[in-house]
């Protein structure tokens, strides 16, 4: 085995450097992998996910400097956690002060901590989770009827250009129109409940998804599509192992969109018209003047948007670890 | 050009459909919530040239524009500051991520105990829910700036401001632009919903206010005027950004080749003005080389 090694020596610190050469290119490859792929709307290239420029990039000749990295790695993670609990807590101590110290008045800003013995008071019954799920009820069927909706449609637009077109003017007028507008059409057709609340998500996520949906199909590379179409592929395996896979990100992105605004759609028309839910549920806080209650409500509000965004950006991240717009986390 | 024509025709057909195909039905349909789609286009002509424009429609574009403004300023700044230093950047992360998570909406009791029911209140709202996209993109904007040319704009001394104002900010301007264009949807529909609670003028207040009187044929008109502003401002938002960022885009070769006349003017611009974001002012250039000497 030494000999070996010593015999082969050049050869191998060759092939070693023809390694990182290929490391370094990929590394620049997969950098500018994710600006190829349009974020979307929100662009919301979490800034979790550290640039490539501040990644420590010293070269891992030897398992040593590697471990060594990880250490270097290990150790950023653990100051990057302090640095966030500190902004966290430097955040609410500064509201607690301004609130006690008479800053912002105890009539409207009760203190943080008297909110948050509240939050925990809610926490603990159970009214505060019906509220959660009713709200979650309306997310979550508008969301399905939007998808179930909008994917053939926008697959069906996005492979056909005639058809795409044909109907350009109309989603490019719907689009833009302001969701919110509709309420009162909402309210009028369905009444205050549930229906309403899914009529409005369902009217507004379709544009987002279908969107999206349109672009990946285009946007499927042509020498692929033509590559299965010279192998002989049908067209319902064309679809499959093709056009489905290459734009499920931007599908997965036009969720995630979907997903935000749907919550603000439903918290909307809950405290607008009055529809049970959360948004009902601050309303009826704040005119019982119960305000730590509201601030608990509005804090529970921003967690659940919080954990949904969270939820799917870790789903996305699970199944879509073969893209080229996830893989650089993975690879580093 | 006839395959033009058929091409616009195209385009054009499944709107003109939609619209005649509602206004037949309307006619003979009955229907108290659907009226006549001549009907409502009397109401409209009734209602907003020029009647209701000075008491609903400016106060509502006034406290958008002044929300939406006050967001891109706030955005563009704080996410230049948060873009440059690490530290504070992880350190607000978690409170970032909580607030741009929270409805907007669900603030509005909160600005209304804060600032009363006036227009504070709304520009509030309208502020706390378009401020983000723009600053998480100027943060990713920032961040992508080419460090080489950070780099070197360090070695030859640059002072700061330059630096973020003939770098950073030129390079970080399309992400930036990309979610002024997110949020000016995002401050539109605030603006309606931040109206549609505890206020009295706006187009938010007039359309539910006529759905609560049952004026139906008022409510189509307010939701069509809603659809028709959102419209023009996107599009009006689309030419500024075009004229804006034409640089950029001739930079990267995005203009079409076969406008030649678009194409020579985007070249032009992107040789008038790109050279300002990769190089550093000379005047500034040559006064450090000499200190330096």
């Amino acid at each position: 085995m030494i000999e070996r090694t010593t015999v082969r020596r050049p050869s191998l610190t060759l092939q070693r450097s023809r390694h990182e050469l290929d490391r370094t290119l990929f590394r620049r490859v997969t950098a500018f992998g994710p600006r190829a792929v349009p974020v979307s709307v929100e662009g919301t290239a979490s800034a979790a996910s550290a640039g490539p420029r501040e990644r420590g990039t010293p070269p891992p000749g030897a398992a040593q400097g590697a471990s060594r990295l990880r250490r270097l790695a290990e150790r950023r993670r653990v100051r990057d956690l302090g640095l966030r609990v500190a902004g966290v807590l430097t955040v609410l101590s500064a509201l607690e002060l301004c609130s006690r110290v008479g800053l912002l008045s105890q009539d409207w800003f009760p203190p943080v901590t008297e909110t948050y013995a509240e939050l925990g008071r809610l926490a603990a019954g159970h009214p505060l989770w019906t509220e959660i799920g009713r709200t979650l009820n309306g997310w979550l069927v508008g969301i399905v009827i939007a998808t179930l909706l909008a994917v053939p449609i926008g697959v069906l637009l996005g492979s056909n250009n005639t058809a795409y077109r044909f109907s350009r003017v109309v989603i490019e007028f719907c689009r833009p129109i302001p969701s919110v507008a509709l309420i009162p059409l909402a309210v009028l057709v369905y009444g205050v409940g549930l229906e309403m609340k899914v009529f409005l998500i369902v009217f507004v996520t379709f544009w987002p998804i279908l969107l999206q949906v349109i672009y990946g199909v285009r946007d499927v590379d042509p020498l692929v599509q033509d590559t299965a179409r010279s192998y002989g592929l049908p067209p319902s395996a064309r679809f499959l192992r093709v056009t489905l896979p290459s734009a499920a990100p931007y599908i997965a992105t036009g969720l995630r969109i979907a997903s935000s605004i749907a919550l603000v759609l439903a918290v909307t028309a809950e405290l607008v018209v009055g529809a049970p839910g959360l948004g009902q549920s601050i309303v009826v806080a704040q005119s019982n003047a119960l305000l730590p209650r509201m601030y608990a409500l509005i804090i529970v509000t921003g967690l659940v948007g919080w954990a949904l965004n969270s939820v799917f950006q870790a789903i996305e991240r699970r199944l879509l670890r073969w893209h080229p717009s996830q893989r650089r986390e993975v690879a580093q | 050009m006839t395959r033009r024509l058929l091409g616009i025709l195209l385009e054009l057909a499944l709107p003109v459909a939609l619209v005649a195909g509602y206004w037949v039905w309307s006619e003979q349909a009955d229907n108290f919530y659907f009226p006549p789609f001549g009907e409502i286009l009397d109401y409209f002509r009734e209602l907003w040239l020029f009647d209701r424009v000075g008491s609903d429609l400016a106060p509502s574009l006034l406290r958008m524009l002044a929300g939406y403004g006050m967001s891109i300023v706030i955005g563009v700044s704080l996410g230049v500051l948060l873009g440059m230093s690490r530290v504070l950047r992880t350190a607000a992360e978690p409170v970032v991520e909580f607030l741009r998570a929270l409805p907007a909406p669900a603030l509005i009791p909160f600005s209304l105990l804060m600032f009363g029911a006036g227009d504070g209140s709304k520009i509030f709202v309208i502020v706390l829910g378009s401020v983000w996209p723009i600053l998480l993109n100027s943060i990713d904007g920032v961040r992508g700036v080419d460090a080489q040319q950070l780099d070197m704009a360090r070695a030859y001394q640059i002072p700061l401001t330059a630096r973020v104002t003939r770098i950073i900010l030129p390079a970080a301007s399309p992400r930036i632009f990309a979610g002024m264009r997110t949020s000016l949807a995002i401050a539109i529909i605030l603006m309606v919903v931040s109206e549609m609670v505890a206020s009295s003028n706006g187009l938010g207040y007039f359309v539910l206010e006529s759905q609560r009187s049952f004026a139906i044929p008022d409510m189509w008109t307010g939701i069509i005027l809603l659809g028709l502003l959102g419209y023009v401002l996107n599009w009006l938002f689309l030419r500024v950004e075009n004229r804006v960022l034409l640089w950029h885009r001739g930079v990267r070769g995005l203009l079409p080749a076969a406008r030649t006349g678009a194409g020579d003017r985007g070249r032009a611009t992107a040789a008038t003005t790109a050279p300002a974001a990769p190089h550093p002012p000379s005047s500034t250039l040559s006064s450090s080389e000499k200190s330096d000497a």
